[in-house]
């Protein structure tokens, strides 16, 4: 396996979606390949870090004050 | 927290008996579904237009727009998915606005040659979270996603932070499924390249741009 097929499969790989046979291949290329073994760490670790930062936080006053427009609005239809 | 799940056993989900209830004019029902995924809305909103002003504009529109065609929501898709269409329309709306005469869409193509991913080969920092402070990791964050093309980030949004499935994301966004996974694995791949500099194992040397 080449790292350009390693690296096709990566999603796969790391959403679990890979079937057994598959997941041998890949793991046999990344004892022998360390700098796919880092692009697995490091690209598993990018998803983790978003998920666990909220970037675009929304206010508890600003959400009250949407939440109130929208509810006003709705009444009306 | 609100993660979306199917059961898979043919139950049915919440979503659906409070939309049921709303449609019968229910308001206080709508209203939880505002509450339930307010935030979401904001969130991807806020990839889209990338304008605090205009997110809030369009998590009330996107909403509002809900609860006018609510009668046509079938419920062959969650309720989130299709409010995620709504609100992926809407902020595309606001962004045209903005940029008067410039078309915006979420599936311009952002061809490169496949697998030619430059790749960032140091190895990263054991926890690269304790290298920075929250509103400093924060920005770090934004403004990496930031530089990859909306149609990456809003997929990646999706799938990786809301949890939706391949599926779901490809119905919200009105993408094929080999599309949606095409770039998925692009922006998983550029946001890992360009986090590199910040997290890479020497500290933070290297950093700044
Ligand atoms: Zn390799």
């Amino acid at each position: 396996m080449t790292c350009t097929e390693f690296l096709a499969q990566l999603d796969e790989l790391i959403d679990d979606e890979v079937t057994v046979a598959l997941r041998a291949d890949l793991e046999q290329h990344l004892r022998e390949c360390e700098h796919c073994e880092i692009t697995l760490n490091t690209t598993r670790k990018t998803i983790e870090i978003y998920r666990s930062h909220e970037i675009y936080e929304l206010p508890e006053s600003v959400r009250v004050r949407l939440e109130k427009a929208i509810m006003a609005k709705c009444r009306k239809c | 927290m609100s993660t979306i799940q199917t059961s898979g056993t043919g139950e049915v989900h919440p979503d659906v008996l409070l939309v049921e209830r709303a449609k019968q004019g229910d308001v206080q029902a709508f209203e939880k579904l505002v509450r339930q995924y307010d935030r979401q809305v904001f969130r991807i909103a806020n990839h889209i237009t990338q304008n605090r002003e205009d997110a809030e504009d369009v998590v009330q529109d996107a909403f509002l727009k809900a609860y006018e065609k609510l009668e046509q929501f079938q419920g062959n898709s969650k309720f989130y998915t299709w409010l995620v269409r709504i609100a992926v329309n809407e902020s595309l709306m606001r962004l045209r606005k903005r940029r008067t005469g410039k078309m915006v869409s979420i599936d311009e193509d952002v061809e490169t040659e496949d697998g030619s991913v430059p790749r960032d080969l140091a190895d990263w920092s054991p926890d690269p979270e304790a290298l920075y402070g929250q509103s400093e990791m924060a920005e770090i964050l934004k403004k990496t996603i930031q530089g990859l093309p909306p149609g990456f980030r809003v997929v990646f949004v999706l799938r990786d932070v809301d949890g939706l499935s391949t599926e779901e994301t490809a119905d919200a966004l009105g993408l094929s499924i080999p599309a949606v996974k095409s770039r998925l694995l692009r922006a998983r791949l550029q946001l890992r390249e360009r986090l590199a500099k910040y997290f890479r194992k020497n500290g933070k040397n290297g950093g700044g741009k």
